[in-house]
């Protein structure tokens, strides 16, 4: 029915989408770093805690999604990145599996460590967890040292399998940037979330500092993004070239997302400004919306507009882009039918959570709640 | 040992040790999610609030045992990228779809309703509550479904061709993937088998609380849905345990032969219900197979293949060919697959200097022999063999506790209709002690299904030589030992947990 090609680019959206959704739940992760910040009693952490978990396994969820959907559609990068970054894959799924473990046994009896060693999960997940995942992102502008064979395999050609990208300061500065970002949804959501004053009034400070750090790293990744080097490929040969200045002119090229990321950026200032001056509870709402829109448009511009999305830094021609990576066109027709149920699910999450979170979460009801983290 | 074998080593002891680990968990959460779910029905049929408390109380035990479960499984999702960086590309196309379905279909639904379940009790309305706790259910079998399907494609490929210019497996038919008949007889078997061990779990701990005489009507109320669950559940686990073999018996042969000890096939083959291999015999040899065995007649012939004089290939046919039966041998398809290996590659190197008359000749000679590529990378005719011992033991165990479960439950059922239960300890501890039965049941399950296939990664196309990353072998070793310290961790933390809430009770609550 579609070409091959808008079949490509329509999964690239949909990877794009899920990985922005993941960010966007990475509020999770923020509050996680917030526990001791925000609840001074105990009374009040496991407030935290419980009003975190009712959503901690949604945004596990998210990135198992993403990871599914990277694997369906574009499974050469599935290959040459989880298989030669090894180091950095594996250390970001060590930090996502001490958090599934975290809010289920903290409070329970008899769990073997103690309560501290089940925050500090929390902590590392919340903090390295996000940080790692941010240092992966920033190797699809920097590149990575992979080299694809003509059989399509692929080898790292270095010994520290990924753990060399934390020596570029990009990747570190977007690593950063989105643990601040974690940070401060994670605030703006207990904003939302509990109705505890004790907590509530420790909320606003937080916020203020964790945007500043994030908009001083956010300014320096747009600042590169628009002025670095970046890598095209010819249509008809797809042959790899170094382009200056790639992304801004594919913003030139695609203006609509240029727009878009404006009015992104602009929703998440103006999340974080009722956030702070009027303490709403809907600011977590336009901070939400506008982190999805900013970082789907910055995937896109990864990988729309013949551009290359995850380029090597050993060999150029091995670079990947959403055309010498995807998968066939009969499967991802197929799959692009099965994506008619994404409306679906995010329908019912939305009706749960509102019933869910019609009032906002007291001490009090956490701890008359029969099941409780 | 040469650089690349210890790399498959390490990568195969990495993912087994994973894969045995988060089995730990996944069957209690199939069997269970159903089993709160039907009590919960009692509970808004009836409106009694006893229901309510065992309910609950089920579900206590079911998020300990979920929340480990998750975090054993992400890592299995990852693991195809990280360690089996090769096979996510020759089969990504095929392998990735279920996969991701999984995701969207099955794991949001469970996750999303999952927090109702739990946290939902005072916040939506009783029939909303005990519709999600159903959905959670069913999202938890779905989601196997589609792993099982994934699964049973690496058993039996279908629905694919190989692409020569993309070098990899494509799908050309997403319903015959679905509908594999090797898939389906392995969901119905393995979902059924997480039904009986948590109907063991839960007769086995209710049988606990009757020892300590406390908690007695929870107890039977409990053990009443238990048993009956798990009668019907361990009639249909043997049923369905009977096709997977068949199925088995259809596209591997050389498993089946490894499950029952066979090195020499034949007519109305019968099956070792209980013996012992003789670790001297190898292949083509005279020696006995077994040092004693107690032999059912004919049975194999029938479970295979359903006919009571069918042939059952043996080992040393499968390794060296039977003319006689039209068995080529093992030697044979490596020779026509290092061929097929050849033409592709001139076929990739024609093609790139753009000549298209020998890169036609050469694709001609690789489909001749495409369907024996596989074969292609084996060194030795052996490499085609199983590790015989592990595949005929695990085999065994696993039939023979499936027989033992089916006793109990009725045993159990029969005793709480006739109201005596209370008073039969013997029962009671038989009970209690086959909590870990059913544990070692499921582990043997897989490692039957998953040695027994050795080597191949994909039946007949994709050795697990050929299915590795290219990492540093040393790097799969840390993996390897960090996994094994934190999973253990945590296991013995879930463990201790779990005994405290069982000790609590369903009054503590
Ligand atoms: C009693 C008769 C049983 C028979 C005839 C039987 C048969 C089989 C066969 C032939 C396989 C291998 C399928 C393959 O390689 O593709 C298998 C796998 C398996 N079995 Fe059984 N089984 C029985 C009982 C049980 C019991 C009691 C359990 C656990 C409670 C169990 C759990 C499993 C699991 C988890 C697997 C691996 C998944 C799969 O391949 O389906 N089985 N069984």
């Amino acid at each position: 029915m579609f070409d091959l090609l808008t079949l490509q680019q329509y999964w690239w959206f949909l990877v794009s989408v899920i990985g922005a959704l993941f960010v966007f739940m990475t509020f999770v992760q923020g509050g996680q770093t917030l526990l001791y910040t925000l609840g001074q009693t105990e009374d009040e952490r496991d407030l935290l805690v419980n009003s975190l978990g009712r959503k901690w396994e949604l945004s596990f969820t998210m990135l198992v999604m993403f990871g599914g959907a990277l694997f369906a559609a574009f499974p050469l990068f599935y290959a040459v990145s989880f298989g030669g970054a090894y180091y950095v894959w594996m250390a970001i799924l060590f930090c996502f599996i001490i958090q599934a473990v975290a809010y289920e046994y903290r409070k329970k009896p008899d769990n073997l460590y103690g309560e501290r060693f089940y925050e500090i999960f929390l902590y590392i997940n919340g903090s390295l967890g996000i940080f790692l995942i941010g240092v992966a992102l920033g190797t699809l502008f920097t590149g990575g040292n992979f080299v694809v064979n003509d059989l399509h395999l692929s080898h790292w050609t270095v010994q520290s399998y990924g753990l060399e990208a934390l020596l570029n300061p990009f990747n570190v500065v977007f690593g950063l940037m989105l643990v601040f970002l974690a940070r401060v949804q994670g605030a703006l959501y207990f904003f939302n979330n509990v109705a505890e004053n004790s907590i509530t009034s420790r909320i606003k400070k937080v916020v203020l500092t964790n945007f500043i750090l994030f908009l001083v790293l956010f300014l320096f990744v747009v600042g590169y993004i628009l002025f670095a080097n970046g890598y095209r490929y010819d249509p008809s040969t797809g042959v790899v070239s170094v382009e200056r200045m790639k992304f801004l002119h594919s913003f030139m090229d695609m203006p609509v997302l240029l727009a878009a990321l404006l009015a992104g950026v602009a929703s998440l200032l103006y999340g974080v400004y009722i956030g702070i001056v009027k303490q709403a509870r809907k600011a977590i709402w336009f901070t939400g919306i506008g982190t999805i829109v900013t970082v789907t448009v910055v995937m896109l511009i990864l990988g729309w507009d013949n551009s290359v999305y995850y380029p090597s830094l050993a060999d150029l021609q091995s670079s990947l882009t959403i055309v010498n990576s995807s998968g066939s066109h009969y499967t991802l027709s197929v799959m692009s039918v099965v994506s008619l149920l994404v409306p679906v699910v995010l329908l019912y999450i939305f009706f749960v959570w509102r019933s869910m979170d019609k009032t906002q979460m007291t001490i009090d009801e956490v701890k008359s709640d029969s099941h409780h983290y | 040992m040469e650089h690349a074998d210890l790399l498959v080593d390490w990568s195969r002891a990495q993912f087994a040790l994973t894969a045995l680990y988060h089995w730990l968990f996944v069957p209690l959460t199939l069997g269970l999610t159903f089993i709160v779910a039907i009590m919960e029905t009692m509970y808004v049929k009836s409106g009694d609030e006893k229901w309510k408390k065992i309910t609950k109380y089920w579900m206590g035990l079911l998020a300990i045992n979920f929340a480990i479960g998750l975090a054993t499984g992400i890592i299995m999702e990852f693991e195809f990228g990280t360690n089996w960086s090769n096979y996510s590309w020759i089969v990504g196309d095929i392998f990735g779809a279920p996969l991701a379905i999984e995701g969207l279909m099955a794991f949001f639904m469970e996750s999303t309703f999952f927090a109702v379940m739990f946290f939902g009790w005072n916040k939506v309305s009783k029939k909303m509550h005990l519709l999600s706790t159903w959905l959670v259910a069913i999202g938890s079998n779905l989601s196997a479904l589609w792993i099982l399907v994934a699964n049973g494609w690496m058993q039996h490929p279908t629905g694919m061709s190989f692409n020569p210019d993309t070098t990899r497996n494509e799908m050309a038919n997403f319903w015959e993937v679905l509908f594999n008949p090797n898939a389906v007889s392995k969901f119905l078997h393995t979902v059924s088998s997480g039904y009986v061990l948590a109907s063991l779990f839960v007769i086995g701990i209710s049988a606990w609380y009757l020892l300590k005489k406390r908690d007695i009507e929870f107890a039977k109320k409990s053990i009443l849905v238990a048993s009956s669950f798990g009668l019907l559940t361990s009639m249909y686990l043997i049923t369905t345990g009977d096709e997977s073999a068949h199925q088995v018996a259809l596209n591997q042969p050389m498993k089946l032969a490894a499950m029952e000890g066979l090195y020499k096939g034949e007519k109305r083959a019968g099956i070792v219900a209980v013996g012992a291999l003789n670790p001297a015999k190898e292949l083509g040899d005279d020696k006995e197979t077994f040092l004693f065995k107690f032999e059912i007649p004919n049975a194999l012939s029938v479970l295979g293949y359903h006919k009571l004089d069918a042939y059952v290939p043996g080992m040393d046919d499968l390794v060296n060919g039977n003319k006689e039966q039209g068995i080529v041998s093992v030697k044979e398809k490596m020779q026509k697959g290092k061929l097929a290996i050849k033409a592709l590659a001139d076929y990739k190197k024609y093609k790139k200097a753009n000549d298209s008359s020998h890169a036609e000749e050469a694709l001609k000679t690789f489909k001749t022999y495409e369907k024996y590529m596989g074969y292609g990378y084996l060194k030795k005719p052996q490499d085609a063999l199983p590790d015989v011992a592990l595949t005929f033991y695990s085999f065994h165990t696993m039939v023979g506790l499936g027989f033992w479960f089916l006793l109990l439950f009725v045993l159990v059922l029969y005793y709480t209709m006739k109201d005596s239960i209370e008073s039969k300890k013997w029962l009671q501890y038989a009970a209690l002690f086959t909590i870990p039965l059913g544990y070692v049941a499921q582990e043997a399950g897989w490692i039957t299904a998953e040695v027994g296939r050795q080597p191949w990664a994909i039946q007949d196309l994709l050795p697990v030589g050929m299915a590795t990353s290219s990492v540093a072998t040393s790097s799969v070793m840390i993996t390897f030992w960090l996994f094994a310290v934190l999973f253990t961790a945590l296991l013995l933390a879930e463990i201790k947990i779990m005994l405290k809430q069982i000790k609590i009770g369903p009054e503590g609550h």
